[in-house]
């Protein structure tokens, strides 16, 4: 898989969250992050991709690789044309679950990446985005 | 889908998770174990993720459902090989996998589930 500066894929099938996080996996490996690194930002492209998948019923993942003076970094949107979320601060919060999950998608992935961006509209959609910088 | 192969040695179910998981094929897993100790009665389960790169809330989720499944059918669970960068995501993250019992390798994870056997024979 080429590790292009930008690029999408869709996320329509658990099969596809799968081939997101291998996309992440190589862009995260051309920019030569530690393992760490890697591993936080392909667990937190998993959590996103799943919720963009269950709570969402499916859209994509866009990438970029940033440049900011001398450094690198990778940002990824997850976004979805789904129902939204109703209350934000409650989405945000460790534990709480719409149901069936643990509650960690959304605030254990913020905790793993350096800039994390939420804007949801109810009955248009939720695009999550996140930054990791080498 | 993929299907994860259960081996039997002994006393002992063994699972080496070795691809990147869907979601269903860690269900699937979940439910195959399950039979799989019912039908041998199995008292241990070793688990082996040392080829995971990462291990998110679902699968933590589903290790974990799998230690309360086997330890109800009267079986030990122990996970091993995590590597080190997925054990310091997965606590980032804010799973602590609770219940869980967890080895360095194989061989520790043996040692693990004979001494569950052991405890369990002198009834405490």
């Amino acid at each position: 898989m080429a590790a292009e500066l930008q690029g999408r894929l869709p996320i329509a099938s658990e099969q596809d969250i799968v081939v997101a996080r291998q996309q992440v996996r190589t862009l995260c490996q051309a920019l030569k992050f530690s393992l760490v690194d890697q591993t936080k930002m392909v667990t937190a492209a998993s959590e996103l991709s799943r919720n963009t998948l269950v709570h969402g019923g499916g859209g994509g993942m866009r990438w970029n690789v940033l440049e900011d003076g001398l450094r690198r970094g990778l940002q990824l949107h997850f976004e979805d044309q789904g129902p939204g979320i109703a209350d934000m601060s409650l989405a945000m919060s460790d534990g709480w679950t719409s149901g069936g999950g643990m509650g960690l998608g959304l605030p254990g992935s913020k905790r793993l990446v350096n800039d994390f961006d939420i804007e949801s509209v109810p009955g248009q959609g939720t695009r999550v985005s996140i930054t990791k910088w080498k | 889908m993929d299907r994860i192969p259960i081996l039997r040695m002994g006393q002992t179910l063994l699972v080496t998770i070795q691809i990147d998981m869907q979601d269903q094929t860690a269900l699937t897993l979940q439910e195959d174990l399950a039979d799989k100790i019912a039908q041998t009665g199995a008292d241990g389960v070793m688990i082996d993720i040392s080829a995971l790169e990462i291990v998110d809330s679902f699968v933590g989720r589903m290790l974990s459902s799998i230690s309360g499944i086997a330890r109800i059918l009267s079986a030990t669970t122990v996970v091993v090989g995590m590597q080190p960068a997925v054990a310091i995501t997965l606590v980032e993250l804010g799973l602590s996998l609770e219940g869980v019992r967890t080895a360095l390798d194989v061989e520790r994870g043996m040692r693990l589930l004979t001494q569950a056997r052991q405890e369990h024979r002198l009834g405490r």
